[in-house]
């Protein structure tokens, strides 16, 4: 895996019926950095990370883990959905979540094993939360609820991970531990992708930026992409033409009738 | 009912038919009170129906028409008289409360709102069935026959129930054609509705009342268990035929009306057999005719426009591979061979023949020999396509930063539903004319290299 | 001593074992499958299946003629699979609401399978009755014989076997699957991302569902068996903090509801499968009760919530 990006996305496009989410982006990102990904409401950038991991699928486009497919790198990518998805009321505590990231390396008759939960165990503790290992998770608060899911990635022990908006609507400690662990993280060489909306904290936190709406505007380095005539192109409104094409496009299913490619 | 054995019995065909013809001649008038009942309980429950529908609450009659089960024993057991008036009371009570309870059990617990629906359709039937094998195990006169609203039962329908199920379905009917602004305003976007100041809650509480007394009116015609397809199938049916409301509460009111009357007859000629499950089986009928063959959205219309769209894809393609041709000879040379265009074009031979044989019929192509040309009407296509496919590769290439191999796979799919006004839009927006791999982009006028 | 025997009948006694035996059985498998149906938001799902499971009875026993075990254990297996398909086919094809596809396939099945029950009663040990109420009544009397009709030994009813087999394989499933079934319950998508097949445990599932309703079918019937799979795998949902205790509580609850039920058959003399049904449904009107009390009480007694219950 030397010198494959930990991440490398070729031509993406989803739609959702027919209106199109995403047309064709492409860009790839280095490793051992952390990568926003950025850009204004409704611009499809939880659709990216889905599409990446094939939770939506995509109409066209290729993803590429360390220059291999997505089955191949399933046990060291993880995936941070957004809290909403699921229901809190669901009767499980914070430690059995946790040990569900261990779910890849078990066959479906297995239990988690004594080292399993020793991972796990260290994951919360990495997290401050281990003193709330044994809570049901409709008792916790939304930023100790975040944290859980942040502990269950660790306990995966992948060496990228995906993350949709970590910081939305998090406490001041639950932002500063995120914080904390993307530099453990990065120190141990692992990449991380999130999807972010602050634009002020951008440049703070994240190395590397995707700017995307719609279609990619802009991604590179931090420093380099961050610029105003980015941002206004990103925030600035899209391309009305090239978006009521697509749309067309997908309407008229022209896509299926086209042959080859 | 064991042993009994009437449907292998050669005469009973014959029987059935004299039947039919009691029920059409009208001489009976109880079977003509049952086929105007049935039409009018078919229209009402359908267009009320369509309504729950469209508010995502299709299970919504199913689950109420459940919870009348108990109501109608209640008030059997509390009065001891059949009467239409008093069962009618009974099951809407109970459906009211099991409407209540639908709707208290996800706000105020962890419940949540499909289980709230099974659990309420669930917890009645069970009371009602409860009831009625108690009822049934006593001695109280008069309670034979109330097992028939589990099924329907159209030959077991007093005129007395007919009174009331014409006056009822004929309330409903009125109100949702007074209602109908709201409705549609409230079925369409809720939230809205409440921003306009309509008061949202007391037409749902509206909208409710009504598919209870539709569903209590209709028990003994469909039955408890069958309820929820006559409010939900003719619906879903006329979706497929029409996106305007209005249409689509006529159709689905005569579907309605047609599977529930034929219902009705089947049972009458037929008294062993429950009625609700043949209407509900008409309906599928109709839902699934509806489904495939249906001329704007049906299964074969779709299968028919897709493939048509290939083709057409495919003759494009080609006439802009002719065209390429043409361009590079300079329009020294209008004529080439298959293994020309395939060298551009990959596709099989059989099926470039075959397309082209069409091309050449309409026109657009000449065949000489071994050799296909544009023809001066397939050109001006060609110059056509060729321009949109260019123009769309400068647009994308200037203003959406892909490169030139990207912009083209784009372009080929673009090319074909670009019209007249996009084109020109695309013009305006443009700051160079040539495409990105540096071939011009013909004009529309462009006579160049007419082949004459 | 003796007289008391006497007027006590013996057999009476072991009939009535056999009916509890069998409901405690069918009511701890509904239960215990219904869980999973309640956490993945699938109860409707749950009432489709059980209703079309008797359009597979009827046909399994019109196209092989027998009614043994197999049969119609396959036949209801396959009927409920392909009402979980279609409904779902139906949704993505015709762009349906979900519960809109559901409704329309399982009103179509329940139909056929009630007008082919009408039409071949004489035929079919089968009757509208028995569609509704089940016939744990008379359990008992249908039993299975070891060896020859005449003189091999009589096993018990068949419906206790029946359910006993399909309680063993439910047990058993769950006990294996566990941890993946709650993996795919908690959060599909995290399990997608784990690479775990979700297709094949959706389908697993209502595999369960089908094998558990057409092996209750015999004692409670088609309908009742909704509301031992939802109301008492339900009423857990609302109390229990982990898994393990919500399926404890919901078999806890199942049988709390069969012995309730049997005595008030007993005291009202009506159905025995209806009363069970409705004495789940008075124990979760119960625990609401108390839930709702506890609730008010803690509102009242304390200023600020002890612990912070998400409102």
């Amino acid at each position: 895996m030397s010198n494959q990006p930990p991440l490398k996305v070729d031509q993406l496009s989803i739609r959702y019926h027919h209106k199109p989410v995403l047309t064709d982006v492409s860009f790839e990102i280095p490793p051992g950095q952390t990568v926003a990904i950025v850009g204004p409401n409704g611009a499809g950038k939880s659709s990216l990370l889905k599409g990446i991991m094939n939770l939506t699928p995509a109409i066209q486009g290729k993803v590429q883990f360390y220059g291999r497919t997505l089955e191949e790198k399933r046990l060291t990518t993880a995936y941070v959905p957004q809290r909403e998805e699921i229901d809190w009321d669901f009767p499980i505590n914070v430690m059995d979540v946790v040990l569900m990231g261990r779910h890849g390396q078990l066959k479906f008759w297995q239990r988690p094993s004594r080292c399993d939960r020793q991972i796990a165990e260290q994951a919360l503790k990495d997290l401050k939360m281990w003193d709330f290992r044994d809570r049901q998770i409709a008792q916790l608060s939304g930023g100790q609820q975040q944290r859980v899911f942040l502990a269950r990635a660790l306990a995966q022990q992948a060496s990228l991970y995906l993350m949709d908006e970590p910081f939305a609507g998090v406490d001041v400690a639950t932002e500063k531990t995120i914080i904390e662990l993307f530099k453990q993280l990065k120190a141990k060489g692992n990449t991380v992708v999130c999807v972010h909306h602050d634009l002020n904290t951008v440049g703070e936190y994240f190395d590397h930026v995707i700017l995307i709406n719609a279609r990619l505007i802009a991604a590179g380095p931090a420093h380099q992409v961050l610029t105003q005539a980015n941002l206004n192109k990103t925030y600035g409104g899209r391309l009305s033409l090239l978006n009521d094409l697509t749309e067309q496009m997908y309407r008229s299913r022209l896509d299926n009738a086209h042959p080859g490619d | 009912m064991n042993g009994f054995e009437p449907y292998n019995d050669p005469g009973f065909l014959a029987q059935a038919w004299q039947q039919l013809g009691v029920f059409w001649s009208f001489d009976d008038m109880n079977a003509t009170w049952v086929l105007v009942g049935s039409l009018l309980l078919g229209m009402s429950a359908s267009v009320i129906g369509a309504f729950a529908f469209l508010r995502k609450r299709s299970l919504l009659g199913d689950a109420l028409a459940h919870a009348a089960l108990p109501g109608v024993m209640m008030a059997f057991l509390l009065s001891g008289s059949r009467d239409a008036e008093i069962i009618f009371a009974g099951a809407l009570v109970s459906s009211l409360l099991g409407f209540w309870l639908i709707d208290w059990l996800p706000k105020n617990t962890k419940i949540k709102p499909d289980a709230a629906l099974a659990i309420t359709l669930s917890f009645f039937f069970a009371l009602g069935l409860m009831l009625l094998s108690y009822i049934q195990n006593t001695s109280l006169p008069d309670k034979s026959g109330l097992d028939k609203l589990l099924f329907g039962q159209a030959a077991a329908i007093t005129s007395n129930d007919i009174d009331l199920l014409l006056y009822v379905t004929t309330l409903v009917l009125v109100t949702v054609v007074v209602f109908f602004q709201k409705f549609r305003l409230i079925a369409f976007n809720r939230v809205y509705a409440e921003t306009l100041g309509v008061p949202v809650r007391f037409y749902e509480v509206v909208l409710a009342i009504l598919i209870v007394l539709s569903v209590v009116v209709g028990l003994q015609l469909v039955g408890v268990v069958l309820m929820a397809a006559i409010l939900l199938t003719p619906i879903a049916a006329a979706r497929f035929w029409s996106h305007q409301l209005s249409h689509l509460l006529t159709l689905a009111a005569l579907f309605g009306a047609l599977s529930a009357s034929l219902g009705a007859q089947i049972s009458y000629v037929a008294p062993a057999m429950p009625t609700g499950p043949w209407i509900v089986v008409s309906l599928s009928l109709l839902f699934f005719i509806s489904f495939i063959f249906a001329p704007r959205q049906g299964l074969i219309k779709r299968y028919l426009d897709d493939r048509a769209l290939k083709q057409r894809v495919i003759q494009e393609n080609i006439l802009r591979t002719l065209y390429k041709l043409l361009e590079r000879s300079h329009f020294q040379r209008n004529g080439f061979s298959l293994a020309e265009i395939t060298e551009l074009r990959s596709m099989s031979g059989t099926e470039l023949r075959n397309r082209l044989a069409e091309m050449v019929r309409r026109g657009w192509v000449k065949q000489n020999r071994q050799q296909y040309a544009l023809s001066e009407k397939g050109l001006l296509k060609a110059v056509k396509l060729t321009r949109r496919h260019r123009l769309w590769e400068s647009y994308l290439s200037q203003h959406a930063d892909m490169t030139s191999d990207q912009v083209h796979q784009q372009a080929e799919r673009i090319e074909h539903i670009l019209n007249r006004e996009q084109e020109e839009q695309i013009v305006a927006e443009l700051m160079e004319h040539f495409d990105p791999h540096g071939a011009p982009i013909p004009g529309l006028s462009d006579n160049q290299g007419h082949p004459s | 001593m003796s007289t008391l025997f006497q007027s006590f009948n013996l057999s009476d006694w072991v009939l009535d074992l056999w009916i509890l035996a069998t409901a405690s059985l069918v009511a701890a498998a509904c239960a215990l499958v219904g869980v999973f149906l309640i956490l993945r938001r699938q109860a409707l799902m749950g009432d489709a299946i059980s209703h079309s499971v008797l359009l597979g009875i009827v046909l399994a026993y019109l196209i092989s003629g027998t009614n043994a075990l197999w049969v119609m254990l396959l036949g209801a297996v396959i009927i409920g699979l392909v009402t979980a398909w279609l409904s779902e086919t139906l949704h993505k094809v015709s762009r349906l609401q979900s519960d809109a596809s559901i409704g329309i396939v399982f009103t179509l099945f329940f139909s056929i399978g009630v007008i082919l029950v009408s039409l071949y009663t004489g035929q079919i040990d089968l009757d509208q009755e028995c569609v509704l109420y089940g016939e744990i009544a008379f359990v008992p009397f249908d039993t299975v014989i070891w060896g020859d009709m005449e003189t091999g030994t009589d096993l018990g009813p068949r419906a206790f076997w029946l359910i006993l087999i399909v309680f063993a394989v439910v047990l058993i499933s769950l006990l294996v699957g566990f941890e993946r079934l709650k993996t795919v319950t908690f959060h599909p998508s995290l399990a997608v991302s784990l690479g775990i097949n979700i297709t094949f445990w959706h389908y697993f599932l209502m595999t369960l569902v089908s094998m558990t309703t057409v092996a209750s079918f015999d004692a409670v019937g088609a309908i009742l068996v909704v509301a031992l799979l939802i109301i008492p795998a339900a009423t857990a949902y609302l109390l229990a903090r982990s898994l393990k205790t919500m399926l404890w509580l919901a078999v806890a609850y199942s049988q709390m509801a069969v012995w309730l039920g049997y005595a008030i058959a007993f005291w009202l003399n009506s159905a025995i499968a209806a009363a069970i049904a409705v004495s789940a449904g008075l124990l979760m009107g119960l625990t609401l009760v108390l839930i709702q009390l506890s609730k008010q009480y803690h509102k009242r007694t304390h200023a600020h919530p002890l612990r912070q219950i998400k409102d």
